[in-house]
């Protein structure tokens, strides 16, 4: 085989085009299975609709995109990572959603050439101490929605906050990131078990702290619980919820209904946006998938197209590496975001903006925008970070 | 079965194991013929779970008790060579002790330690039996799981990455080939030890005691006794498991320990059949190999997962082994019948 | 803590408590009298809290629904039991812990290929969705004092039936002595099928009425089966009485030790209670078996 295709190797080097008969290998490794299933399919529909609007190309080459399920256990992420760059010779790694997953599939993958683009997980040891030339995370570093809602909350001048997260580390990071940026008075900070179900007795401690607003973050099933449970309480009107977009998007929303509506969120990306490219693709979105996109998605789409014209640059040849890093490093294209680039850590410098949930005109609960809380936001780790040389 | 006397191995018996440590053995040989070096790590990892399920076997299958709380002991002995591999790394001594990457010194280290948890769950577990046994054992599987949690220094839930290459004595196993033989030997040790014990008179009377224990107490065995060692022992040797799962992947994190982690043990062991020492290790390959498949043909894989146990459990009653021994025995069996 | 926090929290826990009980009392039932461990419980809580929901979609009536999930789950338990698990009552624990695994993840994943991924919910009529200031100025959700009513009216009849009525007599015969009940002349395959839809429709109610509070996806089940086998072991097998007092335990443990404890330490309370009582009572409190 080797011989046979030789020839064309040659030719290829000549022009780049001719790369097109060679696909790009595509590792997609998520949560497919369990009770964070959902998160998986978000992302992968939005990955798969970027790549769909694009003749399933990335840099005018076919892609091959191997598709796994780490069931959100580290060991089995890595087991299939491993396959995926060993077996099926993937070139990039993207999908996964969990910081703990990435943190135990990373160095296998790195060390077998591989590249990762993170189109969701935003460990902070990647944006610091361990940030690598072929780690790239296009989503956002954990605690950057965090800051921005501190920040907000900060300006406008709120006085005391409680704090509810569960106890994990992205809770930490989230709750951290809050912290850095707003120096009112925190009347409680309060860690649940994860995946806890019955939230009455922390609702019936933030009433008796009496603060004048509720800061958490809670992801996935636990946020729907959550949030039902302190409209259920009466708690919403008298002391407002404020969260990360994580914990009101649109993998919640729908379940949460017209409990979250007047609650607030601090996000990167909301299916409200005003530009036209945002537009098109929460249009094009619903129309494939009869339902409104989450920002995971969003993420996930920008992916799919800073991946195509990161390789375009460089005429598809991504096998050159230190190219394909200077290429992603510098990488222009049409954000859904609008505001994007890479920091020198390869973790998104954006903006964030405060949205409200309200009702959209078929009743839906959706991310309302209401103002922007801050430009070029970069994340805090950035500092930590010696960069070393593209290899 | 109470009065069967201590026997001999058979070769009959010695026969499933022998050609599945051959088989396992081989794996490295054909996955170098078809350049996938994959199929290595493939091995490794149903060679760990196989000791895991072997070790679990024998307090399930022989002492009749299902324990949810391997997974814990299984983690404790990752952690005890994640931890020592972490000191060593950041050159910072326990207490007055050096850390160490030397799987020489780790996982004995990490047998013993498992073993100790075993001994504390045990003895206090112990007390119960049946379905309260299943539930209290699960209960210290999530207090072992919550105080891995707890270990901020070692990452927490993040779990903790080895940044070190493991070696055994002056060897470096951190090659996957090495390391593969280090952990089949491990397997073999285990099935030859467990197969030992079982035949012995100690086994004789744990399975006594499983069978019928008013009348092994009549016969002057005292269950509690027999049970306790046979939970340290095999506690000891699933930190084992453990501790190879943590140095292969030099990575070990909480969800190792977490209660379904236990009940995927369990599965592996039924599905390999726990009537025989060597079931569970073909249960474990099967699990295995399978997840792997089927997940990456679908992201519904777990409904054919599902159906598939489903229907291995109402068609063979001893599990796999059954259909291993049927299609191996059958003619044998007819031939010393006729 | 103020007296009316406390009072509060303990209404909170109370009311988590009898949530876990509607889930443990079927069962402990088809546990302590059919000797069967059935795992796929959470599975028929789940199913009941999905045909809560897509009735209250497809119709808008939350009546509706309440009616038509017991029935839902009911009837699936029947399914499952004619066609698979009855051929498992006489096999050991082992096998039905495995077939009842792998009958989970099969009805997961099949749940979420019939309603796709996002969760569902379930709305409260206003008549229920509002709050009572039973405790001076700390209003309580009605909704948690419905669930707290329809907890208490299960647990009486259940208590009325068991020991009131010759169904009840049979039970608590079958839970003490399981050879009775075949000996008495019963039609032993039809009890216990009346027994496992009975076990089902109970865990279907406790579906429906977590919808409304509670995510509607797919693996809910799990997390409230561990606590409800907790209960249940707690309590003694078998034991609906048991299952009872054990539920407002746990309920109220757990709500303290998360108010008053570290998280991690708060995460363990209850597996930490539950190793203590079985430490000094092996078969729980309130053993069936004698």
């Amino acid at each position: 085989m080797r011989h046979v295709l030789a020839p064309v190797f040659a030719l290829g080097l000549l022009s780049g085009a001719a790369f097109g008969a060679e696909p790009v290998r595509i590792g997609f490794l998520s949560t497919f299975s369990g009770p964070s299933g959902q998160l998986g399919q978000e992302l992968l529909d939005g990955f798969n609709l970027a790549l769909d609007q694009n003749g399933r190309a990335i840099g005018g080459r076919p892609v091959e995109l191997i598709q796994g399920d780490d069931q959100a256990k580290p060991d089995v992420g890595r087991q299939v990572a491993e396959k995926m760059v060993e077996q099926d010779k993937a070139q990039i790694l993207t999908g996964v959603n969990f910081s703990n997953v990435m943190l135990a599939v990373a160095r296998p993958v790195l060390d077998a050439g591989a590249f990762i683009v993170s189109s969701n997980a935003g460990a902070s040891q990647f944006a610091g101490a361990q940030c690598n030339p072929h780690f790239f995370a296009a989503s956002f570093q954990n605690d950057t929605a965090s800051e921005a809602m501190g920040l907000y909350l900060q300006n406008k001048g709120v006085k005391k906050i409680y704090l509810l997260a569960p106890n994990y580390p992205a809770g930490k990071d989230f709750l951290a990131g809050f912290k850095r940026a707003y120096k009112g008075q925190i009347v409680g900070e309060v860690y649940t078990t994860f995946g806890q179900l019955d939230y009455a007795a922390e609702i019936a401690q933030v009433r008796a702290a009496n603060p004048d607003g509720v800061y958490f973050f809670y992801p996935g099933g636990m946020g729907v619980n959550f949030v039902k449970q302190y409209d259920q309480a009466g708690l919403k009107k008298t002391i407002p919820l404020y969260g990360p977009s994580f914990s009101l998007d649109q993998t919640v929303l729908p379940a949460i209904g017209d409990a979250a509506v007047g609650a607030y969120a601090s996000a990167f990306w909301a299916e409200t946006f005003d530009n036209p490219q945002s537009k098109k693709f929460v249009a094009d979105f619903e129309a494939k998938y009869h339902r409104i996109p989450s920002p995971n998605a969003a993420v996930a789409f920008d992916t799919a197209r800073l991946l195509d014209a990161a390789a375009r640059s460089i005429g598809g040849r991504i096998e050159d590496k230190p190219a394909f890093q200077k290429a992603l490093e510098n990488v222009k294209f049409e954000s859904l975001r609008g505001n994007f680039r890479f920091n020198t850590n390869h973790y998104p410098i954006q903006d964030f903006y405060l949205t409200e949930i309200v009702k959209d005109a078929q009743g839906r609960p959706v991310m309302a925008v209401r103002e922007k809380i801050d430009s070029d936001h970069k994340d805090a780790y950035v500092g930590q970070c010696k960069m070393p040389p593209a290899n | 079965m109470a009065d069967n006397p201590p026997h001999p191995v058979r070769w009959r018996d010695a026969l499933p194991p022998a050609i599945l440590i051959a088989t396992l053995a081989a794996t490295p040989l054909v996955a170098t013929a078809i350049g996938d070096p994959f199929l290595v790590k493939v091995a490794t990892r149903v060679v760990i779970f196989s000791i895991a399920a072997v070790a679990l076997n024998f307090v399930l299958g022989f002492g009749g008790l299902v324990s949810l709380c391997h997974a814990g002991l299984f983690g404790v002995g990752g952690y005890v060579v994640g931890v020592l591999a972490w000191h060593d790394f950041n050159a910072e001594p326990v207490w007055i002790f050096h850390g160490t990457s030397n799987l020489a010194i780790s996982l004995p280290l990490a047998a013993m330690t498992s073993g100790l948890a075993a001994a504390a769950v045990g003895a206090i577990s112990l007390r119960t039996s049946g379905p309260y046994f299943l539930m209290i054992t699960l209960a210290f599987n999530q207090m072992l799981y919550y105080g891995a949690i707890a270990l901020q220094k070692y990452g927490g839930e993040d779990g903790l990455q080895i940044m070190s290459d493991v070696s055994l004595g002056p060897f470096d196993v951190s090659n996957r080939y090495r390391f593969f033989y280090l952990a089949l030997v491990v397997l073999s040790a285990t099935l030859l030890l467990t197969g030992r014990f079982v035949r012995s008179r100690f086994g004789v009377a744990l399975r006594a005691a499983a069978q019928n224990e008013t009348r092994a107490i009549a016969v002057g065995i005292d269950p509690w006794v027999y049970r306790l060692v046979a939970f340290v022992i095999s506690g000891a040797l699933v930190g084992v498991a453990g501790a190879l799962l943590a140095a292969g992947q030099q990575f070990v994190s909480p969800v190792d320990m977490s209660w379904d982690r236990s009940g995927d043990l369990v599965v592996m062991a039924v599905l390999g059949g726990i009537g025989v020492v060597w079931g569970p290790a073909l249960g474990a390959a099967v699990f295995i190999v399978l997840e792997l498949v089927l997940s990456s043909w679908t992201s519904h894989w777990q409904l054919a997962f599902g159906l598939l146990v489903v229907l291995i459990v109402v068609t063979l009653r001893g599990g796999l082994a059954d259909l291993g021994r049927a299609l191996a025995g059958a003619r044998r069996m007819e031939a010393a019948r006729g | 803590m103020t007296p009316s926090l406390l009072i509060e929290q303990t209404l909170n826990g109370v009311q988590f408590g009898i949530m876990l009980f509607l889930m443990s009392a079927g069962l402990t039932l088809v546990f302590g009298i059919m000797n069967f461990i059935n795992l796929a419980h959470g599975s028929l809580y789940m199913i009941g809290a999905f045909a809560g929901a897509a009735t209250q979609a497809a119709t808008g009536s939350f009546a509706l629904a309440i009616v038509a999930a017991p029935i839902a789950a009911a009837l699936a338990g029947l399914v499952l039991e004619s066609a698979l698990l009855r051929r498992f009552y006489g096999r050991d624990h082992l096998d039905q812990v495995l077939v009842t695994f792998g009958t989970i993840l099969a009805l997961n994943e099949a749940t979420r290929i019939l309603f796709g991924l996002t969760p569902l919910r379930m709305d409260l009529p206003s008549a229920l969705a509002g709050h009572v200031e039973i405790i001076p100025g700390a209003p309580y959700p009605t909704f948690r004092l419905a669930i707290l009513a329809v907890g208490l009216l299960v647990a009486a009849s259940l208590y009325v039936i068991i020991m009131r009525t010759r169904l009840g007599m049979w039970v608590r015969a079958g839970a003490s002595d399981r050879q009775i009940a075949s000996a008495m002349g019963v039609n032993v395959p039809l009890v216990f099928a009346a027994l496992f839809a009975t076990g089902a429709a109970l865990a279907g109610l406790a579906g429906v009425m977590a919808a409304p509070i509670l995510s509607v996806q797919v693996g809910m089940g799990e997390p409230i089966l561990i606590l409800a086998l907790v209960v249940t072991v707690i309590g003694g097998i078998g034991s609906i009485r048991g299952a009872f007092v054990a539920a407002l335990l746990v309920g109220v443990v757990d709500t303290f030790a998360r108010v008053l404890l570290t998280p991690a330490l708060g995460g363990m309370a209850i597996f930490m209670t539950m190793a203590a009582i079985l430490a000094f009572r092996p078969k729980g409190l309130f053993p069936a078996h004698g």
